[in-house]
């Protein structure tokens, strides 16, 4: 552990880390914003799903700072009462948790069918490759605002309440595999000449173990590549859903519920409602996808910017 | 004695849009236990598909088309992909030309060995683990224990193909093939692991087949030599023979053009022409457009090998040697 710990300090990976001051930044924002939504019961002023700490009285109150504010609710309130704060402290979990969520589904799909259309090749490949196609020519919204359309009228509304994260994970997942799937066929094509992959054939190793121990592992950059950039969409995906309220239920609001209920105010001047949950989304999106692009420049150097 | 490898009429094909071709044409061969066989040409003369064919690799579109392949007196040429598994990197293990790439560069040297090992023995980690010492000992590397747990890119090139000999050597195989394992290697390392070949084919009994278009290695290591042009064995017999006393004019052409045979200041010698494709072999020898001694009948009639010393079994396929063209 201690010697793995060495490596990695004298790794490649962590110099180029150290001399990228946007990488850094953004690693450090993404930190903040994960532990701070992970540790959402411990750190935040209030609990928004408690409805008794819920006042009807406070709802609407504009930030702190300005005229008519409270000094109890920092960024105000919204239109229920709920202390802005700790309902997007707790929306962000749910997003960042759905989005992984997402990506980790997507990847398992993407990454078993990528490999074996690969790997195998023939048919099996033309099938699994086409059924991919297939899929990607539906819009993730449009897929994913049918299943949760669907979902809701037939298992009704409170019912949903109860699946809204397990289903949005689905529904994200399996709208997207098609990428990586994309992505690990053609690294999996590149690495399958290779000669390693034909002396552990010489070996007289089987096909299952050559294609997840020796070729999967050589993939692996990409797919890191990949996986970033997803999560990102995936959050976005989720916002997007929920902003359209097939996401998560306002009662167990996300960010992009939260921007969703406030923009029914935001002519009635409480802006704040909409606006804050809106910059913590771009924010968090933001600094994924420019660590994902630190990565991509890392592993892959032959790619240059430009 | 019984030979441990005997190939039999091997005819292997490849089934291109445009038609068949034919890779490898009537090749019989057999090797005895212990002995070192040079199969020697120039590239695309079928030496490789050859190896591959053995252990029932062939790339697609190529196939067997005919023959046989005994193999410790087993027909091994028709296995199916779970009896052949059993035996390729068991029995009859496989060097590959470039150390550089024949290694999974995310695994360690020690996952590696002991993932051939596992394949075939059923040993716990630990005994898989000490076979593995026992044999990066016997390539003579450095500090085994330390080793294991590296990864191939902290290798040199001559330390990564004796690596690969090691992991070769693993399952104590009965024959090892060698597809021009030093080619990717400067000279003096090529001499070492030539050595080091002949040192455990000896004192482990195995035989070598050794793939190799460089007639100096060839003649350091081998016992027999076997010469392929276009797919056929056009002359075979002792090292020796060979090397002193060619018969077929490719083969001699193949000497004079080694440049220790020049005299410094000289251009090289070169076999004019080029080996034909094979999708066009010429009819009659298929050496006939290149050769200097060319006469009317080896433009019609394919020359069949023939006996130059029976008491060595020097063998070519030419009309010279057979008697049908004077010289």
């Amino acid at each position: 552990m201690k010697q793995s710990l060495e490596n990695f300090k004298d790794s490649y990976l962590f110099y180029s880390f150290k001399r990228d001051k946007i990488a850094m930044i953004s690693f450090a924002i993404l930190l903040v914003l994960v532990v701070v939504s992970f540790s959402a019961p411990l750190i935040a002023p209030y609990n928004p799903y408690d409805a008794e700490t819920i006042d009807i009285l406070n709802s609407e109150l504009p930030p702190a700072w300005m005229d008519g504010g409270s000094t109890q609710f920092l960024m105000g309130t919204d239109q229920q009462g709920r202390d802005l704060l700790s309902t997007m402290i707790y929306g962000m979990r749910l997003s960042v948790l759905i989005g992984l969520g997402a990506v980790v589904l997507q990847a398992f799909i993407g990454i078993s069918v990528g490999l074996i259309a690969g790997y195998i090749g023939g048919w099996l490949d033309n099938f699994l490759m086409r059924l991919a196609d297939i899929q990607l020519s539906f819009a993730t919204m449009m897929v994913a605002i049918l299943i949760s359309a669907i979902f809701q009228t037939v298992f009704g509304s409170s019912r949903y309440n109860e699946l809204a994260v397990p289903l949005l994970v689905v529904v994200i997942g399996i709208a997207e595999w098609p990428q990586y799937a994309r992505t690990v066929r053609a690294s999996v094509l590149g690495e399958k000449g290779k000669e390693y992959v034909e002396a552990a054939r010489v070996v007289g190793l089987s096909s299952t173990r050559i294609m997840f121990r020796h070729i999967l592992p050589n993939t692996m950059s990409s797919v890191l590549v990949i996986s970033t950039v997803q999560v990102a969409n995936a959050i976005m995906s989720e916002a997007a859903l929920s902003f359209l309220g097939l996401g998560m239920p306002v009662n167990r609001p996300s960010l992009g519920s939260l921007i969703n209920a406030g923009f029914e105010y935001i002519f009635s001047g409480a802006w704040w409602i909409t606006l804050f949950p809106g910059i913590f989304l771009v924010l968090l999106v933001l600094v994924i996808n420019l660590l994902g692009d630190w990565l991509r420049d890392v592993l892959n150097p032959k790619l240059y910017k430009g | 004695m019984e030979p441990i490898l005997d190939i039999k009429n091997l005819d292997v094909k490849f089934a291109l849009r445009t038609g068949t071709v034919t890779a490898i044409d009537n090749l019989s061969l057999s090797l005895a236990k212990g002995e070192r066989l040079g199969i020697v040409g120039e590239s695309g003369a079928g030496k490789s598909v050859m190896g591959f064919s053995i252990i029932n690799l062939i790339r697609k579109p190529g196939y067997i088309a005919n023959g046989s392949i005994y193999f410790r007196g087993e027909e091994i040429s028709r296995y199916s992909e779970e009896e052949i598994r059993a035996i390729r990197g068991n029995r009859i293990s496989t060097i590959f030309q470039d150390p550089m790439m024949a290694l999974n560069p995310v695994l360690t040297i020690g996952t590696q060995m002991t993932e051939a090992i596992l394949a075939h023995m059923d040993m716990t980690q630990e005994e898989a683990e000490r076979i593995a010492l026992e044999k990066l000992a016997k390539v003579h590397i450095p500090a085994p224990e330390k080793r294991l747990n590296q990864y191939p890119h902290e290798f040199s090139g001559g330390m990564r193909q004796r690596i690969i000999i090691a992991i070769s050597l693993l399952t104590d195989p009965d024959l090892i093939i060698a597809d021009e394992p030093t080619t990717a290697l400067d000279v003096t390392i090529q001499a070492e692991i030539m050595d080091l070949l002949i040192e455990l084919c000896e004192s482990e009994g195995m035989s070598l087949i050794l793939i190799t278009h460089d007639l100096g290695v060839v003649s350091e290591v081998t016992e027999r030599i076997a010469v392929m042009y276009a797919g056929r064995v056009i002359e075979t017999g002792p090292t020796e023979a060979i090397i002193k006393n060619p018969q077929h004019p490719y083969t001699q052409g193949l000497l004079k053009a080694l440049p220790e045979s020049r005299t410094p200041g000289e251009p090289l010698y070169q076999i004019p022409g080029m080996m034909p494709t094979l999708t066009d072999i010429p009819p009659g020898c298929a050496f006939n457009p290149r050769c200097p001694m060319r006469g009317e009948i080896c433009i019609t009639k394919r020359p069949e090998a023939a006996f130059a010393d029976e008491h060595t079994g020097h063998m070519a396929a030419c009309h010279l040697v057979s008697g049908d063209l004077a010289s």
